[in-house]
Parts: structure tokens; sequence; C-alpha cells
């Protein structure tokens, strides 16, 4: 028995060094930000502010403009997610509970096409954008993220489970598919529209490579590319520079935190393709 | 029947059409951009486009950055990949025997860095990883150790970056583990005990084979992603010092959108493409052949 217990202790001392190593970084991160200029740039590293005071964030909307940047994370996460939504439920929709021609082999290819790499395209893609004035735009941004295989494969799983008995006592009653799907369909997949809400917000709120590329004019910039800039600009200020990682992550990480629920539900619905 | 038929189209073709006109259709471009040789000059003026078959593969293979690139990654791979699933198992063990009160605050505690935005966090790692104010060097200091340049010694700016890779995603395959550990019966550890089986041995020989199939998806799922290295060097060490952080995207990125050799870069991409999709294949094979998948 006592061996049983401490078997017990000496894995919960494991995980809270474990949960230390996975936190320190983060809350270390905001108490730098929390310093006065400079403070954080002396050996050894202060742990602790000397007096806790909101001089980097001053000093960030007052000269870098991230306010500006926040702003345009903010629309390009919600209509990417509202887009996301719209694309996704449809088809995911129609691939679990609507016949259609070739439904099940474009399904498979779907799935096959997962294997690719979304760099691949990003190239073309670029130039494909730039014959038709999208470059330097959110709407570029958008454009591969309004459609995802992934999103339509966890909105069909989760569709199949529908019972087709509903749909059929609807179309009886001489309701439109348009009608069904709004009425019957949506509340039905609220949870998992959820997920997909939180998946595609959190995504593109953190996507880096493609905003880099499309974005071209600095007050365009999302919070990822401008912190990216700014800090090979501010390398020595390592305040400003947390305080700006700080207004960066709190968003994201509080969404997590209150949509936690659905956000495993996603990640594990993701990973039972295998 | 056919009535149905043709709302199920309605409903699945806007995803179908932007699926195809900007991922589809891209990739398929991006194999004739990489057999031509579209740069600065054809980006002003199309006249200047011309079909070169596989030049850019056979300059490619000439060139020694990108040899550096392609083996700067595979370190970054076969190094990261295996550390990263085996601290996501160990924290997924830890977690499948700790008190269920305790399980939902750790794994949220252990899942945070998996949320927070890569860029983000690379920078407080750079911070971290400084060399005169770094808290590592610091902790390093205090055992004894003397200070490593992390991110400006060539030696040691890939592990780094590594390490911050394995911190930033190993909840993610905890999560996925942790779920396949619960479904093995504990039926299974209750009849390895009695025969007298210790911790190693079950694990071995039950835990493992349970996990078989979880662990051939987190590993393709893993290799994937850390073939797609990118953000890291870009915000870290920009490709240095002596490039030894320069990934294959971060080339085909330098070569595309600094240089614009979008057909070079897109021979790049292509080459990426297809290590990962083979390296993939073979881990399929593979785990078919024992059984797991």
């Amino acid at each position: 028995m006592r061996s049983a217990r401490s078997a017990q202790l000496v894995r919960v001392l494991l995980l809270v060094l474990l949960a230390g190593f996975a936190l320190f970084p983060l809350l270390w991160m905001v108490s730098v930000s929390l310093m006065a200029p400079g403070e954080a740039s002396q050996f050894p590293p202060p742990l602790l502010p000397d007096a806790p005071g909101f001089s980097a964030y001053r000093a960030l909307f007052a000269t870098t403009g991230i306010a500006a940047y926040f702003i345009n994370s903010l629309i390009v996460a919600t209509l990417g997610t509202m887009l996301s939504l719209a694309f996704n439920a449809t088809a995911g929709y129609a691939f679990a509970k609507l016949r259609f021609r070739g439904r099940d082999r474009i399904f498979q290819l779907l799935l096959a096409a997962l294997v690719i790499p979304g760099q691949v395209a990003m190239l073309p893609l670029f130039l494909m954008l730039k014959e038709i004035g999208l470059i330097n735009s959110f709407a570029g941004v958008l454009v591969p993220v309004t459609a995802s295989i992934f999103g339509i494969f966890l909105v069909r799983q989760y569709a199949l489970s529908i019972p087709d008995e509903l749909l059929e006592a609807a179309r009886i009653d001489g309701a439109s598919e348009g009608r069904i799907f709004l009425q019957i369909v949506v509340p039905a997949l609220t949870p998992i529209l959820v997920t997909l809400a939180l998946f595609t917000f959190l995504g593109v709120w953190n996507d880096f490579m493609w905003p880099l590329i499309i974005l071209t004019d600095q007050d365009k910039y999302t919070l990822p590319v401008a912190l990216a800039a700014l800090s090979r600009e501010h390398v020595q200020d390592n305040e400003l520079m947390m305080a700006g990682s700080v207004l960066t992550i709190l968003p994201v990480l509080l969404l997590f935190l209150v949509l936690q629920r659905y956000y495993m539900q996603g990640l594990l619905a993701g990973s039972v393709k295998g | 029947m056919s009535r149905y038929s043709a709302a199920g189209w309605a409903f699945a073709a806007p995803a179908m059409v932007m699926l195809s006109l900007f991922f589809f259709v891209p990739v398929l471009l991006a194999f004739a951009l990489s057999l031509t040789d579209f740069d600065l000059y054809a980006l002003a003026n199309m006249d200047d486009l011309r079909f070169i078959g596989l030049g850019n593969y056979a300059e490619l293979l000439q060139t020694p950055l990108f040899w550096k690139a392609l083996g700067n990654t595979f370190y970054f791979v076969v190094v990261g990949v295996p550390l990263s699933i085996a601290l996501s198992l160990g924290a997924a063990l830890l977690l499948n025997g700790a008190a269920s009160r305790l399980v939902g605050l750790f794994r949220t505690a252990l899942f945070a860095p998996v949320v927070t935005t890569l860029v983000a966090v690379a920078v407080i790692w750079r911070y971290l990883l400084h060399t005169r104010y770094g808290m590592l060097n610091y902790g390093l200091e205090r055992l004894g150790i003397d200070p490593v340049d992390w991110l400006g010694d060539p030696n040691w700016a890939m592990p780094a970056i590594i390490l911050f890779a394995v911190w930033k995603n190993f909840g993610y395959n905890m999560v996925i583990l942790l779920a396949g550990l619960q479904t093995i019966p504990n039926d299974l550890y209750e009849a390895a005990r009695i025969d007298g089986a210790n911790a190693w041995q079950r694990f071995l020989h039950v835990t493992l084979p349970g996990l078989g199939p979880m662990l051939l998806l987190v590993s393709i799922l893993t290799m994937a992603g850390y073939f797609q290295l990118f953000a890291e060097p870009y915000v870290m060490t920009q490709g240095g010092p002596v490039e030894s952080t320069v990934s294959v995207l971060y080339f085909m990125y330098e070569q595309g959108f600094k240089w614009w050799n979008l057909g070079f870069a897109s021979a790049v991409a292509f080459i990426l493409f297809v290590i990962m999709f083979a390296i993939t294949a073979v881990q399929y094979r593979f785990a078919k052949a024992r059984g797991v998948a």
C-alpha cells in the first residue's frame, strides 16, 4: 500500500515538473511584459518585475501600431471563421447525408489529398491572386482557408449520426432542402460547428507563412507577421516584445480555455481517420 | 432519388469550387511551374517565360544550400519527431494513472503551448535562449555548466529549435495517446501482472501493442508537420548561423518570395512533397507488415 502511494506521489511530482516546463515560458512572458524598460536585460535574469507596470504595453501601442495589427487579425480570423462555417458545414452535410453523383469517389479523393502539404500550392496561388488583384488584401489571406478538407471531414463524420428518418419526415412535410438544412441540420450540428469555428479561428489567428507571403504592406499585417517584423527591429527590447507576445497569445489562449471541450473533441475526431 | 441528387451537388459545390480553384489547380500548376524558368523577368513580362523541362530539378541537385537545407530538415525531423513522441507518450502515461481530479488540470496545462501562436512563442524562446541574460543559460550556470550560445552557434542552433518545437508540440500527441491508453482494457494489465510481468514488461507487451495504430497515426502526422519547418528559423535564427537552420521551406520561401525564382522554388516544394509522401508510405507499409494498421 505504501509503495502504491509513493508511486502516485512520484507521478504527481513528475507531472508538476512537466507542467512547469510547459507553462514557465508563458508565465515568464507575462512577468517580463510587466517590467520597466531594460529591466529584463540583466544577469541574472529577474523572475518578477521590481515594480509591475504597463510601460511596455504603453510603448507597444504608442510606437508600433499594434492596435491596427490586432484589429487586422481580429477581422481576418472572424471572417475566416464565418466563411469556413458556411462552406464546410454545407459540404460536410452533403457528403454525409445527401446522395449525388460521384460523391464517394470525390470524398476519397479529398482524403487522399490530405497528404499534399499546403505549401506546394502557395507559389502558383500567389501568381493567380496577383492576376486577379488580391495580393495584399484580406481576401487573399482568406482564400485558402474558406473550404478545407479537414473541415469537411470533421462535419461529415458528425453529420453521419443525424437520423435519415428525421430528414425524410421533413421532406414528406414539404420542407425545402434549404429549410431542412437551416432548421434541422444546423441545430443538430451545433457542437461540431463550434469545434470547427474554434479550429478555424485559432488556425487563422496563428497562421504565419501565407499571410507573410500575401500581405506586402505593413498596414495590412496580421499580428504574427507584425510580431516577426518587430522582433527583427527590436531585438534588444525584451519587455516590448513580451508585451506584444502576450497580446498575440492571450485571445487564443482564453478562447481555448473557455471552449476546451469542443477543441479536444475536434482533435480526437480528426485523429480517428488514421 | 434524382431530386436529392441536385440538392447534394448544390450543397457540396461551393466548397468543391473553392478547393478546386485555390488548392487542386495551384497544386497542378505548381508542377507545371517547376518545369519553367519563371523568375523576376517573367513576373514582369510573361513572354520571358521558357519551358526548361527538368532543368530546375537538375540545378537543385547541384545547389549546395538545397542539400544543406534538406540535411537540416532531416536533422530536425529525425531527432525532433522521436523526442516529441517520447515526451507525449511519457506525459500521457503519467496522466493515465493519475487521480482523475488532477487529470483535467494537468492536461490543460500541458496542452497550453499547442494553442499558442508560433511566432509569439518563438519570440519568447529566443529570449529564453539568449546567451547573456537568457533563463536557460542562467539555469545551466547554477548547475555549473558554461553558457551556450544557443542560437549563435551552428552546432547548437538546431538542437535549440528542436527543444522549442518539442515544447510547443508534445501536448497535441499527448491528448491523442491518452485517449488511446484509455481504450486498453485493464484486464490485460491484470493478466500480465498475474503472469509476473514487471512495469517495463507490461509497457512493452501490453501498452505499446495496444497503442500501435495510434502511434502510427501520431508519427505520420508529426513527421508531416515537422517537415514543414519554417516559422521557427524565420523568427529565431533567420536560417543562421552559417545556414545551420535553413529548412527546405525556408529555402523555398527565400527562393520564391525574396529572389522571385518561382519556377525554381516550385521544384523545391515538389521535392519536399515527394519526400513526405514516400516516407508516409514507407511508415504505413512498415506498420501494416507488423499488423498495426
